[in-house]
Order: structure tokens, then C-alpha cells, then sequence
């Protein structure tokens, strides 16, 4: 414990450059998730390509893509953009498969009869759609919100300035207590994440939804099977 | 682009595929390892988490703990367990297998939430009258487990299987920074050397793995889809009623399956 | 025969579902538990093969106590046909039929043979017997049901619901069918309805039930319409409304005689006596 009082500012810097760079692509994958995943509701062979493409992409390993990036973006392999992009699309990944399920589990019923009552597409999907597919889109971002954080020390070793620096310096120095400091305030960001996450739920949507037997499936992506 | 294509060329030099050649060549052995230490920490944690996941799921005690448990072990990072276990190992076994046992210790770790959370979910997912009836019959316990609920899991319990070996290809590559073979020597010598070729070999190397070891797992999910397994029921998804305007309101009823209602008598 | 001692069945919530009931269902009957929902019948049902056991009382089949036997091997003896069909999606219809014979330990071939005069008895063609469940209509589905319930050869067989997913053309044809089944086989059947018709159309004893498993009135059919226990049994069967009380009433161009209800809507008309 003394080690952290003594470089509470080194580790309080990393913890802060860690969030940054978990809250961009958690917010960019969201963003970009969500209309991807309607757009997938279009026809059979749209979820076809996006949700394939979607997993396709999160096929690929983290620290290969880490080092593949640069290549192909023409950044140094040390820019924190790398892991930035890489981020996002793990988490467009992530989170495009939940939003297409939870966008098709809103019941068709509500949908038509808003089109009927005269909807445009804009206003039917902001204001039936989206609201209504909410708790589910919720779930899907906290487990992207945890993944992301979690995979964000990765690019420690590609030389990023965040939390995997405490692991991997505390490794050389043969120093068990850096690393777990360095885990717990990696829990501790998620958690936070978490939390916020939550309570945006409850302000944005405070009705309570029954659960469907639809979304069921839905969480059961949620806990992370595929 | 240029990169790529001396990448690609590098991989495809018959001399990187010469047996005893220094590490991280050859590369044949490189990818034998990888697939070794994955299949070896796949089978562990399913050992250890597809009873657990199964029994879970039978019973339905403990599934509060399936969901905190698995939510929490998506938070953590996987450098860090890595790193961590190398030390504490480090301090009990001897160097030379440090790096072994304590990254097939993490990458056992890692692949436990994935396969309980599918088997958990798969037996879940099997609809709740079926298990009723059987059990209505005459079949025991263990009986309703191995004859209907396991074959009807499989789909699932293969996806949660799938989800942990892409999580072991990928930590596998971390580990190969605290000495342990496979793969990811070939990316950290290539930053090493500042050889690019090797950099991008292997990450291509890496990834073109694990997209083969996923198609080939997503295969025999296919397979495995019985039917009535959660997997084989039609999508109740309405394209037409997801259309554009109110002119493409559905002439048709929607072909759901049907839904038994119990009701309370 | 089945006997129900003072059972009663108490849930942890508190809520009861059947207090104090007291019933004997006679072999080789027809018993219809009838009732809304929520009046018990599908608990009372199910305590005779143990999927539900009582806070107090007991449940005797000839004589014997079930609490005191072996669920799973009291469960092969009896028959269950539940209403979502329960049939085993991954296996073929054959198959779902020799369920319990082979659970017995019944060889795959013998048992295979049996299933096919299965078939036979519950009206289906015998081609089904390679087929999925999902590949046939729910009154088919329904059939393989009973079918695999009378695998066992059980004396008793219980039914709970089991016509209530199909459309009401099929339910009379399936009605039908159990009626002619029961002719040739005479089992002890226990049938859960919450459709009066349906009981009087099958039934040689009718339970109606109020809420908490309480007896309104027992009797067969024609005792239950002919004398009603009281206003809710009245109500229960339409009698309030002058549903089961009819008329005749003979039409002037073509001396037909119509059977009338009380509004005065044809239900019928009048055939030779029987």
C-alpha cells in the first residue's frame, strides 16, 4: 500500500488516460452499433453481412490488430489511436449483434401501429423503437463497457500509457503488489463505467419493462455466448 | 499496402518452414504450439466449467452467481492475470516452466466464464415442458440431463466453447511476452528486430488461426443444431413489417411459432 | 382406483391451491376435473404421479399411499399427456412413443414395434413414425401423446389440458377419438378441463372445482344438468343463461322440430328416440 501513496500520481495519471481511452470507443462503438443493427433488420441477406462481418471482426486477436493497425492506418505503432480504432471496432462488434436482436425483439405490433398512427421512419425509430429496445441495448453496452476497459491494458505493450503499464512494469520488477494495484484500478474504472452506465439507464428510461421470453435470448448474448 | 504484400511473401518463403531453425522459426512449430496451448487450456476449463455450467443450469441454483461471476471476469485484464500468476508461479516453480504453468494457469482462468456461461445458458435455453414431460414419464434426474437437456444445449454450450478458444488465441499472443511459445514470438521478435515483415506476419499469422479454429467450431455448431434446440427455431423477425412507410404493412400474418401459454389452474 | 385423503397443498407464499379435498375417482372411469383457472385441478392432477406432493393428506392408488413409492418408477406406470405435448423436439415420433419402454430397458426393435400399433390405436397413419414432431399438426402432436402415454400399458392416465392448443374442430375430433380409445381400453383416466362441454362430452365423473381446489359438485353429466348444486354451478354450466334448457319447437313449413334455447336460437334438431 505504501508503494501506491508514493506513486499515487503516476497511477492516478494512468487510471485517467485509461478511462479516455475506454469511454471513446465504448461511446463511437454504441454510436455506431445501433443504426448498423437496424439496418441489419432490412432483409435476411443485411444481418447476413453485418452481423458476419461484425463477428468476423471480433475474431481477430487484440494484439495482432493492435500492430496490424498502423500498417494500415500509416500511424507509428506506438500511437494511442491504434488502440483506439481497435477498440471501437471490437466494440462495434460487440455491441451490433445485441442491437440488431433487441431492435427485432421490440414486438411488432407496437411498431406497425405507430407506423399506422403516421410515423416517419426518423420519428418512429427514436421514438418507438429505440425506447422500447433501451433495457436491452443497455445490457449489450455494459458488457461492452467491461470488455473494453478490460482490453485496453493490452496496448501497454505496444508502449500506450495507461493501467498495462503497471503490469507489465511491475513484472520486470519483480513487484506483485504494482500489478494488483494496477488490476484493481482497472476494476475500479468498470465498475464506475458501470454504475454511470446504470444510472443513465434509470434516467433515460424510467418505466419498467416486463421481461419478454425475446429477450431472453437477448441477455443470454449479453452474458457473453455467442 | 506494400507492407502487406512483403508480409504475405514472407510467410509463403518455404525457408521460414525449415525444421530446427532458431526460434521464432520454424514457423510450422510456432503455430503447433499455439494450437497445443490452446486446446490443452480449453480442455481444462471445460472440465472444470461445463459440469459446473450444466449443473447450474439444471437445477438453477446459483445462476445469480453465473451472471456476477462471468460479469466480473470480463472486467479483467487479461495482461494483468498474466503477469500476475508469472510471479506468483515464479515464486514456487522453477523459471523454465514458470512461464508455461502460469500461462496455461491464466489462460484456463480466462476460458472458465465463456463455456459456464454456455452451459448454463444452453441448458436454460431448453424449453421448460419438454423437461417437465420427461420427468412426468419416469426419467431420473440424470436421465432428463444426458437425454434431453445436453442435446438440446449443444449449439450453446459450442458457442461458449468458441468464445473462450478465440479468448485463449488471443491472450496466448500476450503471453508469448513472458516466454512462452507460439505465435506471439514471432510478433515480439519481429518488433525486436524492427523487422516488419515479421511484425506483420505474424499478426496476419495470428489472425488468419483464429478465423480457421472459429469457422471450424461455427461448423460443428451447425451440426450439432438438433432440432427443437434453440437454435433451429425460426427467427420471428418480420422483415416486411420492418419496411419503409405504412405501405408496407404486412398482408400477411406473421408465421410465428406458437407460443404455449401455461396458465394457472 | 385413485383416492384423495384431505389433501391439501400449500405454496410458500402462503396462497393455497387445494384445501381439505376429499375425492375417490373410480377405476376404469372417466374423471374431469373442471374449473377456472387457478381452481386447483392441474395441482390435484398432478399429486397423483408425484410432480407435486401434498403439505398434508394423502394420495392413495389402490390403497397404497404414493408417497410412500418410488416417483420414477411410479411415473413409468402412469400416462401423462400434458397440453403443450411435451414430445421430445430432437427425437423422431417413433422414438418419443417408445420413450418409457426403452427406459424400461425394453429392446430398441420390440419397442419400435410397439410404437407402430401405437400409431394405429390413436387414429395416425404409420408413415409418422420417421417424422419430427415439429413436421406435424398440432392434433397430431397431440396423439403421439397419448400414444407415448399408453406405451407403458398403464392402468391410470392423466391428462391435463391436452386438447386445449388445437383449433375447436380438431378438439371435438379428438374428443371423439378418446371416447372411442377409452371403449376399447378402459383405462383409469383423470382429464383436466377448464371447457365444461368438453368435460360432459367425455366424462362418467365430473368434479367442478371452485377456487382452492373446493368441490362445487361431483356427479356424471346428465346428474350435473339435470340437478345443479347451486348458483355457481348454474353459472358455471350456462344453465343461468337458459343455455341447457331447450325447447322444441316444431316449424309449420316442413313439420321439422327444432330443439330451441331460451332466446330461442336453434341448437338442433329432433331425432328418433334412442
Amino acid at each position: 500500500m505504501s508503494w501506491l501513496v508514493d506513486n499515487f500520481d503516476l497511477v492516478a495519471r494512468l487510471t485517467g488516460n485509461h478511462a479516455i481511452l475506454s469511454v471513446i470507443p465504448i461511446v463511437l462503438g454504441f454510436v455506431i452499433a445501433v443504426p448498423l443493427g437496424w439496418i441489419a433488420n432490412r432483409s435476411h441477406s443485411l444481418r447476413s453481412w453485418v452481423i458476419g462481418g461484425g463477428s468476423f471482426l471480433y475474431t481477430i486477436p487484440s494484439l495482432p490488430l493492435f500492430v496490424i493497425l498502423p500498417y494500415i492506418l500509416g500511424t507509428r505503432i506506438t500511437d494511442e489511436r491504434n488502440i483506439i480504432v481497435a477498440l471501437t471496432i471490437y466494440a462495434v462488434a460487440m455491441m451490433v449483434r445485441t442491437a440488431a436482436d433487441a431492435l427485432a425483439a421490440v414486438p411488432a405490433d407496437a411498431v406497425e401501429a405507430s407506423t399506422s398512427i403516421g410515423h416517419s421512419l426518423w420519428t418512429r425509430f427514436w421514438l418507438v423503437e429505440f425506447p422500447l429496445a433501451g433495457p436491452v441495448l443497455l445490457a449489450g453496452l455494459r458488457v461492452v463497457s467491461a470488455s473494453t476497459i478490460a482490453l485496453v491494458s493490452v496496448g501497454a505493450i505496444i508502449g500506450s500509457a495507461n493501467l498495462g503499464y503497471l503490469f507489465t512494469n511491475g513484472k520486470q520488477r519483480d513487484f506483485l503488489e504494482e500489478i494488483l494495484i494496477g488490476i484493481g484500478a482497472s476494476f475500479l474504472i468498470a465498475l464506475v463505467f458501470d454504475i454511470a452506465i446504470v444510472l443513465l439507464g434509470r434516467v433515460l428510461m424510467p418505466w419498467n419493462l416486463r421481461k419478454s421470453p425475446a429477450s431472453k435470448s437477448i441477455r443470454q448474448n449479453a452474458v457473453g455466448v455467442y | 499496402m506494400q507492407f502487406f504484400l512483403d508480409a504475405f511473401r514472407w510467410l509463403l518463403d518455404p525457408a521460414n518452414y525449415v525444421a530446427g531453425g532458431i526460434s521464432p522459426l520454424p514457423i510450422q512449430d510456432r503455430i503447433g504450439e499455439h494450437l497445443w496451448y490452446t486446446f490443452v487450456s480449453v480442455a481444462i476449463a471445460s472440465m472444470i466449467a461445463l459440469p459446473l455450467g450444466l449443473f447450474i443450469g439444471h437445477t438453477g441454483r446459483g445462476r445469480q452467481f453465473v451472471i456476477s461471476f462471468t460479469g466480473m471476469m470480463r472486467a479483467l485484464p487479461t495482461l494483468g492475470l498474466l503477469m500476475a500468476l508469472f510471479l506468483i508461479v515464479g515464486a514456487t516453480v522453477q523459471f523454465t516452466q514458470a512461464a508455461f504453468v502460469a500461462s496455461i494457469i491464466a489462460l484456463v482462468i480466462l476460458a472458465i466464464p465463456s463455456i459456464l456461461a454456455g452451459g448454463y445458458a444452453g441448458v436454460e435455453s431448453v424449453d421448460p415442458q419438454t423437461v417437465d414431460a420427461g420427468r412426468a414419464m419416469g426419467m431420473t434426474e440424470m436421465q432428463i440431463l444426458l437425454r434431453i437437456e445436453i442435446p438440446l444445449s449443444l449449439p450453446l454450450i459450442i458457442s461458449g466453447i468458441r468464445a473462450a478458444v478465440l479468448q485463449v488465441i488471443a491472450t496466448a499472443v500476450i503471453a508469448s511476452y513472458i516466454s512462452l511459445g507460439g505465435l506471439g514470438t514471432i510478433i515480439s521478435s519481429g518488433i525486436g528486430l524492427n523487422d516488419n515483415e515479421r511484425i506483420l506476419g505474424g499478426a496476419i499469422l495470428v489472425t488468419a488461426l483464429a478465423l480457421v479454429v472459429d469457422g471450424f467450431l461455427a461448423l460443428l455448431q451447425r451440426l450439432v443444431t438438433r432440432r427443437g434446440s434453440k437454435e433451429a427455431r425460426p427467427q420471428n423477425i418480420d422483415f416486411r413489417r420492418r419496411s419503409f412507410g405504412s405501405a408496407a404493412v404486412a398482408e400477411e400474418p406473421i408465421n410465428e411459432r406458437k407460443r404455449h401459454v401455461q396458465s394457472k389452474k | 382406483m385413485i383416492e384423495f385423503q384431505n389433501v391439501t397443498k400449500q405454496f410458500p407464499d402462503g396462497t393455497f391451491a387445494v384445501k381439505d379435498f376429499s375425492l375417490v375417482l373410480p377405476s376404469h372411469k372417466v374423471t374431469v376435473f373442471v374449473g377456472s383457472s387457478g381452481a386447483g385441478k392441474t395441482t390435484l392432477l398432478r399429486m397423483i404421479n408425484r410432480m407435486v406432493n401434498p403439505t398434508s393428506g394423502k394420495v392413495l392408488i389402490d390403497g397404497e399411499d404414493v408417497a410412500g413409492l418410488n416417483p420414477v418408477a411410479l411415473r413409468r406406470k402412469i400416462g401423462y399427456v400434458l397440453q403443450a405435448t411435451g414430445l421430445l423436439p430432437h427425437r423422431k415420433i417413433a422414438d418419443n412413443i417408445a420413450s418409457v419402454p426403452r427406459l424400461n430397458g425394453v429392446p430398441k426393435s420390440k419397442a419400435g414395434e410397439e410404437a407402430l400399433i401405437l400409431l394405429d390405436t390413436v387414429g395416425l397413419d404409420r408413415s409418422l413414425a420417421d417424422r419430427y414432431p415439429d413436421q406435424l399438426s398440432g392434433g397430431q402432436q397431440q396423439r403421439v401423446g397419448v400414444a407415448r402415454a399408453l406405451a407403458s400399458d398403464p392402468n391410470i392416465l392423466l391428462m391435463d389440458e391436452p386438447f386445449g392448443a388445437v383449433d375447436p374442430i380438431v378438439r371435438l375430433e379428438l374428443q371423439d377419438e378418446l371416447n372411442r380409445l377409452q371403449g376399447e381400453i378402459s383405462k383409469t383416466m383423470v382429464f383436466v378441463t377448464h371447457n365444461i362441454d368438453e368435460a360432459f362430452a367425455i366424462a362418467d365423473q365430473v368434479v367442478i372445482l371452485r377456487a382452492g381446489g373446493e368441490i362445487a359438485q361431483v356427479g356424471s353429466p346428465a346428474e350435473i344438468l339435470a340437478n345443479p348444486a347451486d348458483d355457481f354451478v348454474e353459472t358455471f354450466i350456462g344453465a343461468d343463461k337458459g343455455k341447457r334448457t331447450l325447447h322444441l319447437q316444431r316449424r309449420e313449413e316442413d313439420g321439422v322440430t327444432l330443439i330451441v334455447d331460451a332466446e330461442g336460437r336453434p341448437a338442433g334438431i329432433l331425432g328418433e328416440d334412442k
